[in-house]
């Protein structure tokens, strides 16, 4: 699948992008990595000028609950719906369903055998194949984890 | 009408969706489509990895948005040969900061296309032509000497180098170097930039009527960026009756034949247990080839 891996915000730590972008490679997936400090609408835009299937949003800045929603927000607002988005970094328990209320599929924290988030890919693009809400834009309700 | 003829009329209304929906549909799609349009204008951008070249796309995707142009680029990085992977990351050096709706950058994995360059990315510049793009960029996967593919496509060919690339003999050698017709020497800011140019001067000038100018660019401050773009502006789309050009053109569409071909797969299976040979397999391509043309 074509994979967008997104840094939003000022957060500028990037090693776990560049691992997951490099687990992804190895699973055989096309990986486009955005780069440091982009903008919810920055992002949304690449998604789309990319045609990506799947937009992971890495952050750890704590700024989650204000970036991830608006970037969930405009990708529905820009007919991309059927983006999967997943997210990874430092999310405390306590924000994950807000989270998977803004259509987020999958949260990775530290720690996560990358092979998890592969396996993830796969039964996304299962559902999707079978027509199960799987993108931010579909029904909400079933998440990975 | 088609999902791709479709998806063009709304592209050309303007829709950036849609564009983007068709340069995909152009890559997946079998056989491979084919526009008309008269007045693509492609720059091909090549030279070795690490020498800058999507940094500099970025400064000049700057001034062509000043001056009103609007530019759509195509960047290839390679796909890995052991998982069909690919790590896309050029698009980090072209825009530090989002430069609006008159850039468009799609990132594309090379795939296991002869010369790092899919026969697929011609009807794409065409598409994008047709939309209104007028100034479409190839940055081709990072390439050493042999590459020629780019220069047979693309209508003017800018190859950029860096400091450091060794002396006079490495610029000696046959290669792109004869095919560009801009050549750029990045990374001015730091030592050994301006005896790497002299050293291509050097090579150029023993051709005697070898009038290519060797521009010395930092992509990184933006030292001679608008000398760079206004010599790749006047610089004139290649000429249809270049011998080597043709020769590539004509490999390029025979390998695309091959790679494109519907039984390829199979071909393959059958060469790894032995059950024909390599000569074999090319009769089939080749006398299929010949079919579908008659």
């Amino acid at each position: 699948m074509r994979v967008v891996i997104a840094k939003p915000g000022l957060d500028g730590h990037d090693r776990g992008a560049k691992v997951i972008a490099r687990a992804l490679r190895d699973g055989g997936h096309d990986v486009i990595y955005t780069g440091l400090r982009k903008t919810p609408s920055e992002i949304v835009k690449i998604v789309s000028d990319e045609d990506a299937e799947v937009l992971g949003i890495s952050t750890l800045s704590g700024a989650h609950e204000s970036l991830i929603p608006k970037i969930c927000d405009g990708l529905r607002e820009d007919g991309i719906g059927n983006t999967i988005v997943f997210t990874g970094g430092i999310i405390p328990e306590r924000d994950l369903e807000l989270l998977y209320k803004s259509g987020v599929r999958a949260v990775f924290g530290p720690g996560t055998p990358t092979s998890d988030v592969l396996a993830f890919l796969d039964e996304a693009l299962l559902r999707k194949q079978n027509n199960n809400p799987i993108g931010v834009g579909d029904d909400l309700g079933w998440h990975w984890n | 009408m088609s999902n791709i003829g479709q998806l063009l009329e709304l592209a050309k209304s303007g829709d950036r969706r849609s564009l983007s929906r068709l340069v995909t549909e152009i890559s997946e799609s079998s056989p491979i489509p084919q526009f008309q349009s008269e007045s693509t204008w492609t720059l091909g951008v090549t030279g070795p990895p690490g020498s800058g070249k999507s940094t500099l796309i970025g400064q000049m995707i700057k001034h062509w948005i000043a001056a009103g142009e609007s530019v759509a680029v195509l960047a290839l990085d390679p796909t890995s040969p052991i998982s069909g992977g690919s790590f896309l990351a050029d698009r980090i050096r072209m825009g530090g900061e989002d430069l609006g709706d008159n850039v468009f950058v799609r990132s594309i994995a090379s795939g296991n296309s002869p010369g790092g360059i899919s026969p697929r990315i011609w009807p794409m510049c065409d598409a994008l032509s047709l939309c209104g793009w007028t100034r479409i960029v190839v940055e081709t996967v990072g390439t050493g000497q042999s590459e020629f593919r780019i220069a047979a496509l693309a209508d003017r060919l800018l190859l950029v180098d860096g400091p450091d690339r060794g002396d006079i003999i490495q610029a000696e050698k046959a290669g792109i170097l004869e095919l560009a017709d801009v050549i750029a020497v990045n990374k001015s800011d730091l030592p050994g930039a301006d005896s790497s140019a002299q050293s291509i001067r050097m090579a150029l000038s023993l051709s005697g009527d070898d009038n290519r100018e060797v521009l010395l660019v930092s992509a990184l401050n933006g030292y001679g960026i608008e000398k760079l773009v206004s010599t790749i502006e006047s610089c004139h789309s290649r000429t249809a009756g270049n011998e080597m050009i043709m020769r590539e053109k004509l490999i390029s569409e025979w390998d695309s034949m091959l790679v494109t071909h519907p039984e390829i797969d199979e071909l393959i299976a059958k060469l790894c247990i032995g059950s024909i040979t390599v000569n074999e397999a090319i009769h089939v391509v080749g006398s299929s080839i010949v079919q579908s043309r008659e």
